[in-house]
């Protein structure tokens, strides 16, 4: 394993929702009324089954405490340990999974009011995302500009899938309002689950689902760039949030070529597709899919091609790693360095911004 | 099965210090319907005309996102009077004695039955293939030899036309489209893998095909490049619902190739998979071995088109990982993105590892040779 430096930015952790009734103080009253009414359940996603042993690491488990929900709990088994100087925490409540837009809405806001009041006001290592309802940007938007006065706010979070591709044009006014705001767009692992995971239909097995998530996020970075959301949006920084990393040479080398085969029809693309992930994505460093040798994992990380493209990750409370074993073994103290001071510095802005 | 090339090309002089090839992935493309007329039952023959196949998109003829060339081939792949990859002559001198290619598996994957939302009609397209490919293609040119196109949605008239050609040493393959309706792991498969196994064929899953799904699963992209990158991403669904469910401690002695889907990717999924199933066997008991190890064991790789990175040495990396004895050298004649024998590898590379990845893997898998 790697020695890890002091102060280091965990730049995915999971505070989590312990139940509705949470939200309830940071609910309008309608939708405080309809979740009685109607008998609500908590909006927890598929994704990451309760009890399934990636959702949360055995000796981060606590009888009767939903895994992430703990704010001293947090302190004791990740911000501690790793010596971590900011952590930003990306909720993963399944608000952007109603049907409902205006329910999205409502719940997406709670959740980020909830995260200000329990969460940043009472530990100032804590950045987090903003929530959004995907499900409809023009109230994804109006919720980022409520929201962004607010710094310890550093990203806008969305999942890898919703109803259409991420670069598709219905998306870019979140875009917009993120790069005017000085905000990165973090995309997680996740489905809204509005088409099954795979290309190939519903797998019966929640291995399959997760393995998944790695493919989409391939198609979501296809889409992000050639689609031009690089080219409209140049200052624009999206970070793939549990996405695996270990696949992104060999996804470029394949976009690349086709690029130069079929850049007919997306002549907005004027960079390679190499050139636009140096310049505008980022990608956290667990779960790391590595190879089995260290010798193996010097050679991708020169496939990588670049030492600014990884950022520290515990992905908090889900189980990647044992004990401090948070980053994979062979990486040099310069690039140790990079991956959990610099590189998080360089991407969001707002860290570096004084903090009102 | 062992196959037996029953001769070989006469020596060319233009070809006489070119290595000897195996081309594992050539399509051969009828000119209209009406080719396949004489293996058609009458009532199917009104049935194609009067509704035409119907596939699951949108149009009649033509693929929902544009090609990038017409008939997705090469400009100089056209014979006179026809479409490219149907004139036997012409890719007899174009392809065959040109790369000195010793050994050619079509894949007969253009509106081939596979897909079509009527089923019976489907079924019967895809034997209409076999016998047209048989006639007009295997018969005539002991080079090539076929993969059996079979309708694998509806698993007992796939296991049917398996046995129909399971004796026929001109077809060394069965053939699937990657993009299955359902999760191709799943049980109402299996009939498919276990005649396959049996007949001693492996099986070969082209990319493509019309499952009815989004290439994605955020839905539908935009553009044909994203359609055709996302291959790679559909086959990385379709190789770890094969694992996964199964499929390979299943069947035993089950052989898969993907062709056309790219490769690089595959280390990366393998330990992907590994790190996963080391977290979530609990769920899988019926898997006894590491998912990268069925991989290892069970999976064979078309090389075109051949992944190229910047720097062009990673890519032979990428081969190492996989196993320079699992790599299947692929043209995929007559289509735009055709990979050159001379050109593939991007820099020289031991002898034994170039016959292997040219053609005695090829050889070894399909026992033709």
């Amino acid at each position: 394993m790697s020695v890890i430096e002091t102060g280091g930015i965990d730049c995915d952790i999971h505070p989590a929702v312990p139940n509705l009734k949470a939200l309830h103080p940071y609910l309008s009253d309608h939708w405080r009324d309809i979740i009685v009414q109607r008998g609500m359940h908590e909006l927890n996603s598929i994704a990451y089954p309760t009890n399934s042993p990636l959702t949360a690491r055995p000796d981060w488990r606590v009888e009767g405490i939903r895994p992430g929900s703990d704010l001293e709990l947090l302190r004791r088994h990740a911000l501690n340990p790793f010596r971590t100087s900011i952590a930003i925490a990306n909720c993963l409540y399944g608000v952007q999974l109603l049907f409902s837009e205006d329910m999205g809405a409502g719940f997406a806001r709670a959740v980020n009011d909830w995260m200000a009041a329990e969460w940043l006001d009472k530990e100032p290592r804590l950045r987090a995302s903003i929530v959004v309802p995907a499900q409809n940007p023009e109230m994804a938007v109006d919720e980022i500009n409520r929201v962004a006065p607010d710094k310890r706010f550093v990203q806008v979070l969305l999942l890898v899938m919703n109803d259409m591709p991420l670069g598709n044009r219905h998306y870019w006014p979140i875009y917009a309002a993120a790069q005017k705001h000085g905000l990165a767009v973090g995309i997680h692992a996740g489905s809204a689950y509005r088409h099954p995971v795979t290309p190939v239909g519903w797998p019966s097995y929640y291995t399959e689902d997760y393995a998944a998530q790695a493919a989409a996020f391939q198609q979501a970075l296809s889409s992000l760039i050639v689609e031009g959301v690089f080219t409209k949006f140049p200052d624009l920084k999206v970070v793939l949030l549990e996405s695996g990393f270990t696949w992104l040479p060999a996804h470029l080398w394949r976009l690349t070529k086709f690029w130069r085969g079929l850049r007919m029809e997306v002549p907005w693309l004027d960079r390679a597709p190499t050139e636009v992930v140096k310049a505008n994505v980022r990608l956290t460093i667990q779960p790391c899919d590595g190879p089995p040798t260290e010798e193996m994992f010097q050679k991708l990380m020169e496939h990588m091609d670049s030492d600014e493209l990884l950022l520290f990750s515990t992905d908090y409370p889900h189980w990647q790693f044992d004990g401090e074993d948070v980053l994979p073994a062979g990486l040099s103290r310069a690039m140790v360095r990079k991956i959990m001071i610099d590189n998080p510095r360089a991407t969001y802005p707002r860290l570096t911004e004084m903090v009102q | 099965m062992n196959v037996q090339v029953t001769s070989r090309p006469l020596p060319q002089p233009a070809n006489q210090s070119k290595l000897a090839t195996a081309d594992c992935d050539i399509h051969p493309q009828r000119n209209n319907d009406k080719a396949l007329h004489p293996y058609l039952e009458q009532r199917w023959i009104e049935h194609m005309q009067m509704f035409g196949s119907r596939p699951r998109q949108a149009y009649q003829a033509g693929p929902a996102y544009p090609k990038g060339q017409p008939n997705a081939s090469r400009r100089d792949a056209w014979p006179p009077g026809g479409r490219p990859g149907s004139s036997l002559p012409f890719l007899r001198e174009q392809l065959l004695d040109t790369n000195n290619c010793v050994l050619g598996i079509l894949n007969a994957t253009g509106d081939n039955g596979q897909s079509f939302q009527n089923r019976e009609f489907g079924a019967a397209v895809c034997h209409a293939m076999n016998e047209w490919q048989l006639h007009e293609w295997l018969v005539p040119e002991p080079r090539l030899k076929g993969s059996i196109v079979v309708p694998y949605e509806d698993a007992e008239a796939a296991v049917a036309e398996i046995e129909r050609y399971a004796d026929d040493p001109h077809f060394v393959q069965v053939l699937m489209l990657s993009r299955t309706s359902e999760p191709p792991g799943q049980k109402r498969y299996w009939k498919v893998y276990e005649a396959a196994a049996a007949a001693g064929l492996p099986v070969g899953v082209h990319a493509f095909g019309f499952g009815g799904y989004p290439v994605s699963g955020a839905g539908w992209p935009s553009y044909y490049i994203e359609d055709m990158v996302g291959h790679a991403q559909s086959s990385q669904s379709f190789l770890t619902s094969m694992v996964i469910e199964g499929v390979f401690e299943r069947v035993p002695n089950f052989r898969l190739v993907l062709i056309e889907a790219g490769f690089a990717w595959v280390p990366s999924l393998a330990w992907r998979l590994d790190k996963i199933w080391h977290r979530l066997k609990v769920e899988t008991p019926h898997l006894k071995r590491l998912p990268s190890e069925y991989i290892h064991d069970h999976v064979w790789l078309t090389t075109q088109p051949m992944e190229e990175p910047a720097n062009r040495a990673h890519v032979l990396d990428a081969i190492d990982w996989i196993g320079w004895d699992r790599l299947l050298f692929a043209t995929d004649y007559p289509h735009w993105d055709y990979d050159d024998p001379a050109h593939v590898l991007p820099m020289p590379v031991a002898e034994q590892k170039k016959r292997d990845f040219f053609l005695n893997n090829a050889v070894a898998l399909y026992g033709a040779g």
